[in-house]
């Protein structure tokens, strides 16, 4: 889950306009509420987003997501709150008349048109001379290498040109913003994977900003400069993807983004160390924590299982070690992931890369090992 | 091809035999040479002969077809609308009602409604001729067209709209450059019925009906009164012909599309 070079101004200067408090924000959400009925879809929202980025909005169905969206296309309005886009309200304007395009989960390609005439269509709507959109059209084609398929429908392309004609679309008019919804949910995993790596190349290329609706955590990773975790119509983290990943704000999060093992237990405050005390007779688990913890308070702690060593004697030079007895074995090729059971009772995962082939494998079932990590390596959580 | 067990093959044969005999036996005597309907004298085709010398059937004819291209179109522009606005419009106010009042003519026996119509053409009107007949089928002929249409329509992503009004389309651009494009085999196909129920219809016509505008149906009904002519069985021959001709293109259009579209996608996959 590596993070992709974001565009920058220059080599040396990352970016990331969210830090920067001068930075103007081109979309920003306050306050944003939106009803069906008694259902509450989007709950009080705020959130700046910042032109070239590409947002990722993650979270189950039913989180508000999707809806989100909509309110960006024009689709849906809010019930309270304002939507501005450039410093503008865009609540009032309808769909059509917004610098926003929409690439739809279902690529809602017009099935009478050919694909010219499909990539065309907004061209077409705002009134270019028949040169410029013959360029235009040319042009994303050739973006999106299609420039074959240029005369065909879209019931005679393949699923993977379906997509990129959609894609091809949406970008023709060259909008402001692009909002793309589960974009890759009808690929199968190897083309997702390619596909990911072009609409981020693509994104770069045309410098638009990118605002991606997913339920699909490593795409969401993959693509994004900052990813929202969403539940239940509220923003849980909004963060850089090694932000969301390596320091989540909650249990959710954790939860959510990848493989955790959490520990519950209490806290032991000593300057900016917390030692966790989760079994009775267990030593506990130092960290280091550098939001403000009480005395006693109940926490989670949680750390990913890549981030734990299993070794025959304990590693000296981690804070923590604790003997286990191996359980199962999950075995992927390039990594295992080891299910340790502590003495205390609780499961632990920890994952190991298979630097040695099998037959000098060092550990097996019912094994006794020492799991050992930092004291940075995992997270406090207080919810 | 599988063969068929007895009892399916008997039900089959039962099932076309109860349906297709009276017409085989119309279009058999529509070659009889006597003058006498029931009794057989021979081959010939002189009553197809007689038939296009007959002015009063020319004419009514003339009148039926003009009636139905008429009907068949004002009711698929109203009919369309309809169904547009019942799938599309989302929970309006009244809508409950106007899907009812829209549907209520399916339903109501053409005696009553040729009778209102009478009563109230009379009132606007005056007198009866050409107009009152089509705008009498068109308030019937809608409602089918409104089914036709709505049915397609629910099927219909609508994603698609919201793309198009997406890419800048206003709501009567997207209905013309996208809902309308695709849904038009549905809108064709109501045309048609709509078509056909105004070519046949006998009640509602014979209601509102004028002077110098008798439609065929009721032509051949009065015809009948005074005894059935061999004229007759040829010209419902000829209508026969018409209907099953168009049926089998537009079925075999039809077929030949959908093993096109299968074809095409095969290849693209």
């Amino acid at each position: 889950m590596a993070q992709s070079p974001r565009p920058s101004s220059s080599p040396t200067n990352v970016f990331a306009p969210w830090n920067d408090p001068n930075a103007k924000p081109l979309i920003q959400f306050k306050n944003v509420t939106k009803r069906f009925g008694d259902f509450t879809a989007v709950d009080d929202l705020t959130i700046d987003i910042y032109e070239r980025e590409f947002f990722a909005l993650l979270g189950p169905s039913g989180c508000g997501k999707t809806t989100l969206m909509r309110m960006l296309a024009g689709f849906e309005s809010p019930t309270e709150g304002s939507i501005l886009l450039g410093g503008q309200d865009i609540v009032p304007v309808p769909p059509n008349k917004r610098p926003v395009n929409m690439m739809f989960q279902s690529y809602a390609l017009f099935p009478h048109l050919t694909v010219w005439d499909n990539i065309a269509f907004g061209l077409r709507r705002d009134g270019l001379g028949k040169d410029a959109i013959n360029d235009r059209v040319k042009e994303m084609l050739r973006l999106t290498r299609l420039d074959k398929f240029a005369k065909r429908k879209p019931h005679q392309i393949s699923g993977g040109q379906r997509q990129r004609v959609a894609l091809a679309r949406s970008l023709a008019k060259a909008p402001k913003l692009l909002l793309l919804d589960e974009p890759l949910g009808a690929l199968d995993k190897k083309l997702r994977n390619e596909t990911q790596f072009e609409l981020m190349d693509i994104q770069e290329k045309t410098g638009t900003t990118f605002v991606i609706v997913t339920h699909d955590q490593e795409e969401a990773m993959t693509v994004a400069s900052r990813v929202a975790v969403m539940d239940h119509g509220k923003m849980v983290q909004v963060d850089t993807p090694a932000g969301i990943y390596e320091a989540p704000n909650s249990v959710y999060v954790a939860d959510f983004i990848g493989d955790v093992n959490l520990i519950e237990g209490n806290a032991k405050v000593d300057g900016n160390t917390v030692s966790i005390h989760f079994a009775e007779g267990a030593a506990p688990i130092t960290a280091v924590c550098e939001r403000p913890i009480a005395d006693g308070q109940r926490v989670s702690y949680a750390i990913r299982p890549e981030k734990i060593s299993v070794n025959r004697e304990p590693l000296d030079d981690r804070a923590n070690h604790v003997k286990g007895k191996i359980e199962d074995i999950g075995y992927l090729g390039n990594v295992s992931t080891y299910h340790v059971r502590l003495p205390s009772g609780e499961l632990v995962s920890a994952l190991m890369t298979n630097s040695r082939r099998l037959a000098r494998r060092d550990f097996t079932w019912e094994d006794e090992v020492w799991l050992s990590w930092t004291d940075t390596a995992g997270v406090v959580l207080t919810e | 091809m599988k063969k068929l067990s007895w009892f399916n093959l008997t039900t089959l044969t039962l099932g076309f035999a109860f349906l297709y005999i009276p017409m085989i036996v119309l279009i058999v005597y529509s070659f009889n040479g006597g003058r006498l309907v029931t009794v057989w004298a021979g081959f010939s085709t002189k009553w197809y002969g007689t038939l296009f010398h007959n002015e009063a059937f020319l004419d009514a004819a003339w009148v039926t077809i003009r009636v139905a291209v008429a009907t068949a179109t004002l009711a698929t522009i109203l009919g369309t609308l309809a169904g547009y606005v019942l799938v599309r419009g989302g929970r309006f106010w009244g809508r409950t009602l106007f899907s009812g009042m829209a549907y209520a003519p399916l339903v109501m026996p053409d005696v009553i409604l040729g009778l209102s119509l009478l009563l109230l053409f009379k009132v606007m009107f005056g007198s009866m001729g050409m107009t009152t007949i089509i705008l009498a089928h068109t308030t019937f002929a809608m409602c089918y067209v409104s089914v036709v249409v709505s049915s397609r329509l629910l099927s219909f992503d609508k994603s698609l709209e919201e793309a198009a009004s997406d890419l800048g389309a206003t709501p009567f651009d997207t209905f013309m450059s996208v809902t309308l494009p695709i849904i038009f085999p549905a809108v064709l196909s109501g045309w048609l019925l709509a078509f056909t129920l105004s070519l046949d219809d006998l009640v509602i016509a014979s209601f509102v009906t004028g002077p110098g505008a008798t439609t065929l149906p009721i032509k051949i009904y009065s015809a009948v009164r005074l005894g059935v002519s061999p004229e007759i069985n040829a010209l419902s021959t000829i209508m026969i012909g018409i209907v099953t001709v168009g049926v089998l293109t537009a079925s075999l259009i039809n077929k030949r599309k959908v093993v096109q579209r299968l074809k095409d996608e095969k290849t693209a996959n």
